[in-house]
């Protein structure tokens, strides 16, 4: 499976969100995403956004002083 | 369509709407939109176009900028005036957003040229101000089979409406014929409350947007009326009328007609 990955470390909202949106629309339905960012509440907003648009979080981990992954996989189109 | 870091900024509040995200942003792009007449509804109409970054925008008028247009045209100013209004527009819209390529139509649309300007672009907006352009548009728009956002004014009053050829009702299927000349009054003569434009040429990129995007239900079959002293809108049905002289099941106007005689408004 090839893995899809961005890193939108030193971004804030709403870019996050977008950068993350858009990642998500590039993808087939069933690929996953992973994010990696340094923006702490967007590693809780875009969960959120992103399970209202029907796609599941896999896992949110923090890696470091600052850094998160976060592992969406598209559910539909 | 890959967005540059800048379009990324600027169109980040539509990215993030469900209802458009990156692939309804990509269709805005691309989208080729003629607005007729660059006065007090095609101002606001191209101004909001521009922003939402419509690919193309047309505008369609052969008219100069007055001092007396500056009540309610908004891309137009005190530093235009004498100005060609497709020219004045364009410096507006271009400062706005120089993603969109705007092109100038410096002509008085008629019957002669009208689909051949139409044929170009994916929607038609009507903003002209006067009954003999707003049939001639509406029957283009049916022959040339282009969706049309039409929007009039007068005094408080606005109406709006969504045709799309072979799908809803057309103008003529609301009203039949143009009234006689001098019945109606023009603007000139009656009067508008200058931010009435803005209300209706909001609705018309609203309605403008909608379609491109195919989001949400254009206001086909019906007419929007908006009563500003009353602070109502009421969505009247307009039935597509199966005996329509233009849309109708057999047409008797099978030619572009230009009512010119006799309207004040037409100069």
């Amino acid at each position: 499976m090839t893995h899809h990955r961005i890193d939108i470390r030193g971004l804030v909202c709403p870019y996050t969100f977008v950068k993350a949106k858009l990642a998500i629309e590039s993808l087939e339905t069933g690929q996953v995403l992973e994010i990696l960012l340094d923006y702490e509440e967007a590693s809780i907003s875009i969960p959120r956004a992103m399970k209202e648009l029907g796609h599941s979080l896999l896992s949110a981990e923090k890696i470091g002083v600052r850094d998160w992954v976060l592992l969406i996989r598209k559910e539909k189109e | 369509m890959e967005f540059t870091e800048e379009q990324l900024q600027r169109y980040s509040r539509h990215i993030i709407l469900p209802e458009v995200g990156g692939r309804g942003q990509a269709k805005i792009s691309n989208a080729k939109v003629v607005i007729v007449g660059a006065g007090g509804l095609g101002c606001p109409v191209g101004y909001y176009l521009t922003a939402a970054g419509v690919g193309t925008i047309g505008l369609i008028d052969n008219d100069v900028v007055e001092l007396s247009n500056l009540q309610r045209q908004i891309a137009h100013n005190v530093h235009t005036i004498g100005m060609l209004k497709v020219e004045s527009a364009e410096k507006t819209f271009k400062a706005l957003n120089p993603d969109v390529n705007i092109i100038s139509h410096k002509v008085r649309i008629s019957k002669i040229n009208i689909i051949d300007i139409i044929k170009g672009y994916d929607i038609v907006v009507d903003g002209s101000d006067n009954f003999p352009t707003r049939y001639l548009v509406n029957d283009a728009c049916v022959m040339a089979h282009k969706p049309l956002v039409s929007g009039a004014i007068l005094k408080f009053e606005g109406q709006v409406t969504t045709i799309i050829p072979g799908e809803g009702h057309c103008y003529r299927c609301l009203f039949e014929e143009p009234p006689p000349a001098g019945l109606v009054p023009s603007c000139q003569e009656a009067g508008v409350l200058g931010v009435l434009t803005g209300v209706v040429g909001s609705l018309q990129a609203t309605e403008v947007l909608k379609l491109i995007l195919g989001k949400g239900d254009p206001l086909m079959n019906s007419l929007l009326v908006y009563d500003a002293l009353k602070t109502v809108f009421r969505k009247v049905r307009v039935p597509k009328n199966s005996a329509c002289a233009v849309c109708g099941e057999h047409p008797t106007i099978t030619e572009l007609i230009d009512y010119n005689e006799g309207y004040c408004s037409v100069r």
